[in-house]
């Protein structure tokens, strides 16, 4: 943890993830790495890959729960409380409104037309978010990765069985798996 | 129809549970956020389902924002606010308290186990939430080679999402995809 870190208060912590919610259009990490590791030196550059492979094997999106990490070791609660808002507060307003136009509006054939695009080109995103994710592990260890990827894959996505009890399953092999080979 | 107030105690149960199981963020609970939404309670349609994904796509800020449209279609805006509230909250309280563990835990073996473990099902469930999405989207061919073409364009260049999206909506406006 940084001077910088120790130093910041809930104002600011709820203006730099403003900020960062803000201009993170198509994904947020980016603007998150630049504006807390490069502007305001609230984190080393190995703290933030560290801090965030550690939000990434905690439920809840990536960027919310680094929003919690860096708001709790700056100032606890009332930290990571700001930093949260200032994150989720701006966009959670704007999508409602983009609903609200959706819905005024959405039946015109012009939106229609555009909208099953977007639609389409949104499918295709998330096809690269999981392939980018896929890669490194299918590079590093495909035989540990590879069943238990198949396995969601086929149990969530093809039969559509219930993510809770999927999971139940899946996590405790998986885990244990890498308990006993440690990499 | 089922009074609001039955709708939010359903959105704020469905989706506080998803919050703790959304390991990799709200893409990987898609395909069951879709079951709930479409098949169970019957709040949308299929396209509506797409839709609503594309616009929080969109729109700044993390992926969660994908629940706050389903509680909005659902009922309205108290329904928005409950289900992002839902959707934040669990895993928030979640996260604060395991960082206070493991900033006092540093270099423990389970760390690793846990993170290596998780990790592939958590791919696996993202690819779910794409054949999900590419079931509800794709209704004919020029719409499949639209999610080939942006798929292959984010994994192999550096180029900002947002212009896939963008260029995709003004090839729709051709009227290219036709009309659903």
């Amino acid at each position: 943890m940084t001077d910088e870190l120790a130093a910041a208060r809930p104002r600011t912590l709820f203006l730099v993830f403003l900020s960062i919610a803000l201009s993170g259009f198509g994904g947020v990490l980016p603007f998150a790495r630049r504006a807390l590791v490069e502007r305001r030196g609230w984190l080393s550059g190995e703290d933030f890959t560290e801090t965030l492979s550690l939000c990434q094997s905690l439920p809840g999106p990536n960027v919310v729960n680094l929003s919690i990490v860096v708001g709790s070791r700056a100032c606890g609660w009332r930290g990571s409380l700001a930093a949260v808002a200032g994150l989720i507060g701006a966009p959670v307003v704007i999508v409602i409104g983009l609903g609200m136009l959706y819905g005024r509006f959405g039946a015109l054939p012009q939106v229609q037309r555009a909208i099953i695009g977007v639609a389409a080109a949104a499918a295709g995103l998330v096809i690269a978010t999981a392939a980018r994710m896929a890669e490194p592990l299918l590079r590093s260890r495909a035989l540990s990765a590879a069943p238990f990827m198949l396995a969601a894959f086929v149990a969530v996505g093809v039969l559509r069985l219930p993510l809770p009890y999927v999971l139940l399953v899946l996590f405790p092999l998986s885990v244990a798996l890498m308990w006993r080979r440690p990499q | 129809m089922k009074p609001v107030w039955a709708i939010l105690q359903t959105l704020a149960v469905q989706f506080g549970v998803l919050s703790l199981l959304a390991f990799g963020g709200a893409n990987a609970v898609l395909p069951e956020i879709h079951r709930q939404s479409v098949a169970v309670h019957h709040w949308m349609t299929d396209k509506d389902f797409a839709a609503l994904f594309a616009i929080a796509q969109a729109a700044p800020g993390p992926n969660f924002l994908i629940s706050t449209l389903i509680g909005w279609k659902a009922a309205g805006i108290p329904g928005a606010l409950v289900a992002t509230a839902a959707m934040c909250a669990p895993s928030c309280l979640a996260t604060f308290w395991v960082i206070k563990l493991w900033d006092r835990h540093r270099d423990h073996p389970w760390r690793a186990a846990i993170g290596a473990g998780i990790a592939p099902v958590t791919v696996g469930l993202i690819f779910s939430s794409a054949y999900v999405l590419v079931r509800a989207a794709d209704s004919n061919w020029r719409l499949a080679v639209v999610t080939a073409a942006s798929a292959g364009i984010v994994f192999f260049t550096k180029l900002n999402p947002l212009w896939c999206l963008a260029g995709a909506a003004l090839l729709g406006l051709t009227g290219v995809f036709g009309t659903p």
